[in-house]
């Protein structure tokens, strides 16, 4: 998708309806609604324990919701495969970095390209979008290196080129900013900008409400696996009913 | 396709040229050697074809399949049923084929039923498979058929030979083009990271049963063959457990992170095996499994492995951290034990002179052999500082 | 009536020996990580030593005594010299999983041949508390009760002994999390060591007790330690309790089976392991 798509047309890239999602007896996820617009930054938030990567789960199909229709790009996707998910446009990272550690981050970015989008992409140009990946995120200079050996940022920075080398138009971002110093912080939300200004819409669970605040256009915040409450940041930061879970879930822990 | 950046064009050329060279040797062979040494290289054919069928699946991911003994069984018992000694029922090919096909379909059923299981549950559930398939089949023939065992056609010793050749470099050219395609990366990151092979598009299920199935096509393909080299077989005989852990060991002996690794393993292993069978049939047991023990304690990493560390710990210094002094004493106990052996095998032959002789080859191999790992072993200490060095 | 109750008697003497194999190799599985397919090899010693110290006037009941020691201190220096040597090398726990059985398989051949070299091939057996009791209707030898009652209150033994000693709190502490274990103060490396002489005692006694009721031989091994992974994959590997059970339960699956065709008894014991594996991989107990 091109840059410049004007906003006002608000098409819906992903849908929730009904989401729930039982683990034994206990609702991890219950009755969510939810929507994404193409081009949007979204900011999935709450405690910990809400449900936030159990949904991630359900919308990339590692999960399979019951009840519940999960929507993208107004085709209904429930029951599908993970790498099904992949192949339509939705790519994902995860809380603990998954990538494949004995292998060069070349390529790992490679795979992605290879399996991530439709076949017939000849050799060279996996090679030469792979390199351009790499220098994206900024790490050209390690594209030989063995994955195990980058920092936990570039390790994260590493799974994000790989997820873009399957040509999303929906990336789904967990918790990118977990563990990171300040500097690294802030080249990751500048990076996630830049993201979106490629014409890639973002769904980001996130912790650090500074990121989350400064960096989404749309927050939803999940409680128990209810959705409580959803809106800009700011009318999120003067939700009572948020701010009461935040702060409910303090004198929790300082009890 | 080439798709692998490691692997310049001028290296495969040389590596290509190389195995030319062998397969012409290889093919020429019968006219200049005697008819034990033809049989002898089938087996090791056989085990080295087997070893790198396994290596095809088993390596990358690193699910430890110990299937292969039921789908070497497989082809057995479809030659043994298709090629009895009464009669042909189809001609030879053919029913090497088929077996190939069944195994192929046995493959796909056993992928596509242990997709759930990892790590050792995926071993024991193959292994358990084997031993399920012998007793059903063993009662099966006994109380239905009424035949204990099946008596194959025999054939030219030079034939089996030839067609085990094909066989063998139908399954390298195999292993190897899956290594450099795209299934053999899939394979890879579904080694490392399942899930998130997964979410980059990669269908893992399909790769992981497909490559599963193609693996045994092979396996069944040498069992097929492999019995009218045995003559005569029942299930203890087709799908004898220790043909499933024999690919295993020969792939780590040799190194699982080379292409050749598994192939030198197998052939040195098969080798050594053979050998040792037919001179000592007793010893062989107790030889092979100190060496099974050996690998695994002094060399997880395998032959190759070893000896690139080796390489790289006297060009860079210390590698490793150093290890325990138990090491040492598992050593000397060791030790004690293949000093045992060598007397043993040299009561068990005492009578002839010729297999004194023998005797005392295999006595100086195992001796050397264990040497050489505790110098390793004491080198590894040594330069690690254990010793205050 | 009468042959119910014989094949479920009959089962459930078959199900003590069977729990009784079955809770080392679920200790050493379940703690230490080896799988190991030696365990009918310890089996097979400790026979072996029962049977030639009752030739020369000892009574099993006391080599039980000898044996179960012996095979605690040969077991613990096994795992402190061999698999503690390949868990470090490996570089995860799967791969120390594979490595450890195939040097456990090696292990198999290496103690097989030695006592091959000792005892040779042949069947051998003795006769110790073989009179028969008459329990109602049904006929048992005294020494396979005995068996079942020594089955019963090791496992009861070692239960406890789990539950309440600062020992066995460190056992199970390092079978859930063999890192954090250390962390608390637990030698792991002993721990594990120990746990996997335990597995050797287990199956040591167990030798002793089967030489009492079936004759042996050299290469008996392989036999009991296949049953003894079908129990511990039917009760969940690592749980004591789940193996006593899976073991009784085996036992009178053996027994019915047995009692329709004898031929079939492996094939159903190898069926009901295939489909567990399928459906409830935990096993029974498994959490």
């Amino acid at each position: 998708m091109p840059r410049g798509v004007p906003r006002e047309i608000n098409v819906r890239i992903l849908e929730g309806e009904g989401v729930t999602k039982y683990f034994g007896g206990l609702a991890a996820v219950s009755n969510v609604d939810f929507h994404v617009d193409e081009g949007e930054i979204v900011g999935l938030i709450g405690p910990n324990g809400a449900g936030k990567t159990t949904l991630f789960n359900l919308i990339s199909a590692s999960l399979v919701p019951k009840p519940g229709v999960i929507k993208f790009k107004g085709e209904n996707i429930t029951g599908k495969k993970p790498y099904q998910i992949c192949r339509m446009g939705v790519a994902r990272t995860f809380q603990m970095v998954k990538i494949f550690t004995n292998m060069p981050v070349l390529e790992n970015v490679r795979l992605g390209s290879f399996f991530g989008t439709l076949p017939g992409m000849s050799s060279a140009d996996i090679a030469r979008e792979a390199a351009e990946l790499l220098e994206f995120v900024g790490l050209s200079a390690m594209s030989a290196t063995p994955a195990k050996d980058l920092t936990l940022a570039n390790q994260k920075r590493l799974e994000v080129a790989r997820a873009l080398a399957t040509r999303p138009e929906l990336l789904l971002l967990d918790e990118l900013m977990a563990g990171l110093n300040a500097t690294e912080m802030a080249q990751a939300m500048e990076l996630v900008k830049r993201i979106r200004d490629k014409g890639i819409t973002i769904v980001m669970i996130e912790h650090v409400m500074k990121a989350i605040m400064s960096v989404c256009e749309r927050i939803i915040v999940l409680h128990h696996g209810e959705k409580i409450a959803e809106g800009t940041p700011r009318e999120i930061a003067n939700s009572k009913k948020v701010v009461e879970v935040y702060l409910g879930e303090q004198a929790d822990a300082g009890s | 396709m080439d798709i692998t950046t490691f692997t310049s064009n001028k290296r495969f050329q040389i590596w290509g040229i190389s195995l030319l060279v062998v397969l012409a040797a290889l093919a020429t062979l019968p006219q200049w050697v005697g008819s034990y040494y033809v049989v002898l290289l089938t087996f090791i054919l056989m085990y080295i074809l087997i070893t790198v069928s396994w290596t095809i699946f088993s390596g990358p991911t690193g699910y430890m399949s110990l299937a292969s003994a039921a789908f070497f069984g497989v082809g057995v018992y479809t030659s043994a049923i298709l090629f009895p000694m009464t009669g042909a029922v189809l001609p030879l090919p053919l029913i090497i084929v088929i077996a190939g096909i069944i195994s192929f379909i046995l493959g796909l059923l056993v992928g596509a039923l242990t997709l759930r299981l990892k790590g050792i549950y995926f071993a024991i559930f193959t292994f358990g498979l084997v031993l399920l398939i012998q007793r059903f089949l063993l009662w099966f023939e006994m109380n239905i058929t009424a035949t204990r065992g099946r008596f194959v056609a025999t054939l030219d010793n030079n034939y089996i030979y030839y067609v085990m050749l094909v066989i063998f470099v139908a399954t390298l050219l195999t292993a190897y083009f899956i290594r450099r395609s795209r299934f053999g990366l899939a394979l890879q990151s579904i080694g490392e990271n399942e899930e998130a092979a997964a979410h980059i598009g990669i269908n893992v299920t399909l790769v992981k049963v497909i490559i599963f199935a193609i693996s045994a096509v092979f396996m069944g393909a040498a069992g097929a063959i492999m019995a009218s080299k045995l003559i005569y077989i029942d299930p203890y005989i087709a799908f004898n457990p220790l043909l499933s852990f024999m690919p295993v060991l020969m792939a780590i002996f040799g190194g699982l992170g080379q292409f050749y690794g598994p192939i030198i393993g197998a052939a040195v292993f098969a080798y050594l095996q053979e050998f040792l069978k037919t001179e000592f049939p007793f010893a062989y047991m107790f030889t092979f499994g100190l060496v099974l023990v050996m690998v695994m304690v002094f060399m997880p990493s395998g032959l190759v492995g070893m000896i690139q560390r080796l390489l790289a710990s006297l060009k860079e210094g210390p590698q490793e951290k150093s290890t325990p002094s138990w090491t040492l004493i598992f050593s000397f106990l060791f030790g004690i034990l293949g000093g045992l052996v060598s007397w043993f095998i040299f009561r068990e032959r005492r009578g002839a002179r010729v297999h004194l002789k023998v005797g005392g080859v295999v006595t100086i191999i195992v001796i050397a052999f264990y040497l050489i790992l505790l110098l390793l072993a004491y080198l590894g200490e040594l330069r690690s500082g254990y010793f205050g060095i | 009536m009468e042959t119910v109750l014989d094949v479920v008697v009959a089962g459930l003497l078959l199900g003590g020996i069977f729990a009784l194999i079955s809770i080392g190799l679920s200790l050493q599985y379940g703690v230490a990580r080896v799988l190991n397919v030696a365990h009918g090899e310890f089996i097979m010693i400790g026979a072996f030593v029962t049977w030639v110290l009752f030739e020369a006037g000892v009574n099993p009941l006391i080599s039980l005594m000898i044996v179960g020691p012996g095979a605690f201190i040969i077991g613990f220096i096994l795992y402190q010299a061999m698999f503690n040597y390949i868990r470090i090398k490996a570089p995860s726990l799967d791969a120390f999983e594979g490595n450890s059985i195939l040097a456990a398989f090696g292990l198999l051949f290496v103690i097989q041949y030695i006592a091959l070299i000792i005892w040779g091939s042949n069947i051998h057996g003795y006769t110790y508390l073989a009179s028969p009791i008459h329990l109602g209707t049904v006929t048992v030898a005294t020494n396979r009760l005995v068996t079942l009652g020594f089955t019963v209150v090791i496992s009861v033994i070692f239960y406890i002994f789990l539950a309440l000693t600062r020992l066995g709190k460190a056992i199970r502490a390092a079978a859930q999390d063999p890192a954090t274990a250390g962390l608390m103060g637990v030698n792991i490396k002993r721990v594990l060591a120990i746990c996997f002489g335990f597995g050797a005692l287990m199956a040591g006694v167990a030798g002793v007790l089967l030489s009492m009721c079936y004759p042996i031989n050299a290469s008996m091994g392989l036999h009991y330690t296949i049953i003894a992974i079908v129990v511990v994959v039917l009760g969940g590997m690592g749980s004591i309790v789940g193996s006593f059970i899976g073991g009784f339960i085996l036992g009178i699956v053996g027994s019915i089976v047995t009692y329709f065709d004898p031929g079939l008894s492996m094939v159903a014991y190898y069926l009901i392991f295939i489909i567990l594996l399928l459906v409830r991989p935990k096993g029974i107990m498994g959490k």
